[in-house]
């Protein structure tokens, strides 16, 4: 895998840093410099010590088949800017003819293979099923009354009208979503918080916040009624109400292509999530593979835009069959060597409605659009159809992309057709990465 | 995405009832009926969404025909870029690693040489750059090219580089096309006439102030400013006429630059008329300043008032001799030439002489007259505080300017040996990179005696980050030799040889970085 068509890009290793300073920090340690003994073996996997400003060079390990790091550096960061260095490294200038591993590299990398050989799903430990379900009975009825005590706050709201909300403030839901933490319901939880933030959001206000409320009791309303939902149905209101997902879901073996990949910080910045989009390259199936981070500790899992990866994906039970889990991987991820085909703004909006049917609460769909054109306007962007007159609107914020990205998207248009992926939902359209013509190399919009 | 589905009347009257309440609605029925029916309305919506109706296009940004660098360096500028703001590590110290902010304006000047234009996906990148960091402006916008210009137009942001001077503007008309060129001159935006008036000028020069003439008189001074600065480029005899005449402008400065445009043209009238006046003050015999400063000499932009703190005739005397031109000195001080005029105790009783050296050392920058210079830069061992012109390394640098390259290095090099490096600053700032043999020995023997001396590297750090920009990458292996931590010296600073060898090593590993740096932008 050290072969030089094979090498990631640098904006591939960069996407892995877990912060800004990192990717500064491994951008300095990316030349040949502090760098001696660096090797890389065929199985994928490169190494090399870093002279720091101690007498013991650091040591440094790759695995790119994970991708997995190991670093003698006392670095919390993960990867740590050594590794991204070397990684940044072997993406300009390769480390060479592959060959045998120095033996501090090698047990590392013995024991990980070791490991991967192992089958999945070895864990032994004996289910008490007698309790198991009875914890599950109690946090149901938890929910329950959860659900209830909603249903009458939002039977409130109606009755008494939306009109005082503006006044009411925030601090009323605040208190409604801490009750539903506490019925164990955190997907209410969230919702609630969302409604809150209506009233304050600007003209037409009461509409939006309209449609949240409804979704919000029908949401209540399955839940209530979920014993009656076909199994599909119930497993989707189940993961909305926030349970934790139950059973195993469909494993699909694919060339997995990483479309995607961005943090959002929660609101209290105590949890970093990480949203990896991907695709099938032979079954068309997008898959969303989610990864959280505690505070100040970046997700542990890395994909960068652009790679495949032969993969096993394991999908939940419900939710329009989009969330994933990453299970076995057969090889060592390689760079995408062609643009994915795009759809048309209509068919993108079919795709997202015809996805409500099975999650009538999911906010968007993952879409690759194109060829369209980027319409940067004072009131709002859109992307228009590169042949007609349709277009869809692109949400001010969304994604993990700032207004930067747009203008990225722009420039890399420059008024010509793209192919753009990104979410498409009932706000419009969020692009996340986009290739520009002539070139198979994807951009993450930053 | 319309909202003019058949079902919308009735979700006006949900939210209308939503507003107001249920109860006090006639007809509202229950909260829960209104939440049943918003839901499904809701849900239909999103699921019926059809697209809206595009708005008008942006015309298609122009074609850029210069070649993208490789893949490897549009790579490495994405990395420089990214790397360009925040504080490295805090802000502490930098360790061992090299810092490469500093290396964006190199990769910027070698992207040039190559006549490279800038990957798309970086052009934004590039104009945030140039937005904060004005010294990069003219090469940030360059690389950007009309791509560059094309996003400017849309975001106001970025407008500065509509306005600023060259930049790569879009694609000029033939010059022999006189309507074409008369059309854009009338019409353009200002970054565009001023390429305009650029290339009008090198195809031939006495066509640029015709061009200028036409709309001269309805410009805004700001502009009329600009214009009159583009000429400084490529100044010639041609360009008189035309300065002479706007040394009436209603305008000061511009009055005061066309003054200075029209001294540093040696045969102009202006300065023929300045050498007359300078010639009357100063010669063998001593010095006179002018006891008044006359309405011709205020329409040759001399400046009447003095800054607080200098006596007027002294400000008088200065402005002119500085506008005078060099040549008329040798006959007035009996066939002398530079270095011996300038060794002339002129006038040495009346204290004149530092104010005619510090007008000298400005005509020599301004005339650009490598042997005024020369004379008055002295030698470079000879202590800094006694130059024969002038004492201010900033006047020195200048000075240094008008020299050939190889003279430059070799100057400042001599002075590093006689004096160190605490004083050098400015003068290598002005030393072309990469720095010549010589001067590059200089900086690393220099700094070597530094550590000798048992001092801690951030006394240097100025001379250092230079140096990480500027020497020699071949000087690298030279260096590694220094990169060892010895012991410390007796007289040394605790734990300074272990700083400076991290020092000495984050030198290395940028020079390293800035050959990987170049060879990368080497088209294959």
């Amino acid at each position: 895998m050290t072969d030089q068509g094979d090498r990631w890009t640098a904006e591939q290793v960069l996407d892995l840093a877990p912060d800004d300073a990192s990717r500064k920090a491994g951008g300095r340690l990316g030349g040949a410099g502090p760098w001696l003994q660096i090797g890389g073996s065929a199985s994928g996997s490169v190494w090399g010590l870093c002279k720091g400003s101690g007498s013991k060079p650091y040591r440094t390990v790759v695995d790119l088949t994970g991708p997995a790091y190991k670093c003698s550096c006392p670095s919390r960061k993960f990867p740590c800017k050594h590794a991204l260095g070397l990684l940044l490294l072997w993406s300009a200038e390769g480390v060479g003819e592959p060959g045998e591993a120095p033996e501090w590299a090698a047990q590392w990398l013995a024991d990980r293979a070791a490991k991967a050989a192992r089958p999945p799903g070895g864990r032994t430990a004996p289910v008490d099923e007698e309790a198991a379900r009875k914890r599950a009975e109690r946090r149901a009825a938890r929910v329950g009354a959860g659900v209830t005590e909603l249903e009458q706050r939002l039977a409130d709201l109606l009755r008494g009208g939306l009109a005082g909300q503006e006044q009411a403030g925030y601090a009323g839901w605040e208190e409604t979503a801490a009750r539903m933490v506490d019925a164990q319901a955190p997907g209410l939880a969230g919702r609630v918080r969302e409604l809150g933030t209506i009233p304050s959001c600007g003209p037409g206000w009461p509409a939006r916040m309209l449609e949240e409320a409804a979704l919000l009791h029908l949401l209540d309303r399955a839940w209530l009624g979920v014993a009656g939902l076909p199994e599909e149905l119930a497993a989707t209101v189940r993961s909305r109400v926030g349970l934790p997902a139950s059973g195993e879901g469909e494993a699909v073996r694919d060339r997995w292509l990483v479309l995607a990949q961005y943090d959002t910080v929660s609101p209290d910045g105590r949890l970093t999530t990480r949203r990896i989009w991907l695709r099938g390259s032979a079954g068309g199936r997008p898959a969303l593979v989610l990864d959280f981070g505690p505070p100040g500790r970046p997700p542990g899992l890395a994909l960068p835009v652009g790679l495949v990866l032969e993969a096993e994906m394991r999908f939940r039970p419900g939710s329009a069959g989009l969330r994933a889990d990453l299970g076995e991987r057969f090889a060592a991820a390689v760079p995408c060597a062609e643009v994915p085909a795009g759809v048309s703004t209509g068919a993108a909006l079919e795709a997202y409605g015809a996805a409500l049917r099975e999650d009538p609460w999911l906010e968007s769909w993952p879409v690759v659009l194109g060829p369209v054109v980027p319409i940067p306007g004072e009131l709002g962007w859109q992307l228009a159809d590169a042949e007609g007159t349709s277009a869809l609107p692109v949400p001010l914020t969304g994604g993990g992309r700032s207004r930067g990205g747009l203008w990225q998207l722009a420039a890399l248009s420059g008024g010509g057709p793209v192919t753009v992926f990104g979410e498409c939902g009932h706000r419009g359209f969020t692009p996340l990465t986009a290739w520009q013509p002539g070139s198979t190399e994807p951009v993450a919009l930053s | 995405m319309d909202k003019g589905d058949e079902g919308y009347g009735e979700w006006e009257e949900l939210v209308a009832t939503a507003l107001l309440g249920t109860e006090r609605r006639r007809g509202g029925g229950s909260p829960e009926a209104l939440l049943d029916a918003a839901a499904v309305h809701a849900v239909r919506r999103r699921a019926g969404l059809r697209p809206a109706e595009a708005g008008p296009r942006p015309d298609p940004a122009p074609r850029d025909p210069r070649p993208a660098p490789p893949e490897a360096a549009g790579r490495r500028l994405a990395q420089l870029l990214a790397g360009r703001s925040g504080p490295v590590n805090g802000g502490g110290r930098r360790g061992s690693a090299p810092d490469l902010t500093e290396l964006l304006p190199q990769w910027l000047a070698a992207a040039a040489r190559h006549g490279y234009r800038s990957p798309a996906a970086l052009v934004p990148a590039l104009l945030d750059a140039a937005r904060a960091r004005t010294d990069l402006r003219p090469q940030a916008l360059a690389l950007a090219g009309t791509r560059g210009l094309w996003l400017a137009r849309m975001n106001p942001d970025w407008r500065f580089a509509l306005r600023g001077g060259s930049g790569g503007a879009g694609e000029l008309p033939a010059v022999t096309d006189r309507a074409a060129v008369e059309r854009l001159w009338q019409e353009g935006l200002f970054a565009e006439r001023v390429a305009l008036l650029g290339a009008v000028r090198a195809h031939e020069a006495a066509a640029a102030p015709r061009l200028l003439t036409t709309t001269w008189a309805t410009e805004r001074a700001e502009d009329r400013l600009m214009f009159l600065d583009s000429l400084r480029v490529g100044l010639s005899g041609d360009d008189e006429p035309f300065l002479e005449a706007a040394l009436g402008d209603r305008s000061r400065n511009v009055r005061s630059t066309a003054a200075e445009l029209l001294s540093a043209l040696p045969t102009s009238a202006l300065a023929g008329r300045m050498a007359e006046r300078a010639l009357a003050c100063v010669g063998p015999e001593g010095v006179t300043p002018p006891a008044e400063c006359d309405a011709g000499m205020l329409r040759d932009g001399v400046v009447k008032r003095p800054p607080a703190g200098r006596g007027e005739r002294a400000w008088w005397l200065g402005q002119l001799v500085e506008a005078a031109p060099l040549s008329c000195w040798r006959e007035r001080f009996g066939g002398l030439g530079p270095a011996e005029i300038v060794a002339l105790p002129v006038a040495v009783g009346d204290g004149w002489t530092e104010e005619l050296h510090a007008a000298w050392c400005r005509a020599a920058v301004r005339q650009r007259d490598a042997p005024w210079s020369r004379a008055l830069l002295g030698p470079a061992s000879a202590p800094p505080a006694a130059g024969p012109g002038t004492a201010s390394l900033a006047e020195r640098a200048k000075l240094l300017e008008t020299l050939p390259h190889a003279e430059r290095a070799e100057w400042v090099a001599e002075f590093i040996r006689a004096h160190g490096l605490s004083e050098a600053f400015q003068l290598l700032g002005v030393c072309v990179v990469p720095w010549a043999g010589a001067l590059g020995r200089a900086v690393v023997d220099a700094l070597d005696t530094a550590r000798d001396a048992g001092s801690y590297p951030w006394s240097f750090s100025g001379v250092m980050g230079l140096a990480e920009r500027c020497l020699d990458p071949a000087e690298a292996s030279r260096l590694e030799a220094l990169t060892t931590a010895a012991e410390d010296l007796p007289d040394a600073a605790p734990g300074a040889a272990a700083y400076w060898a991290e020092a000495f090593q984050r030198l290395v590993s940028t020079l390293r970085l800035r050959a990987t740096m170049l060879a990368e932008l080497t088209p294959a």
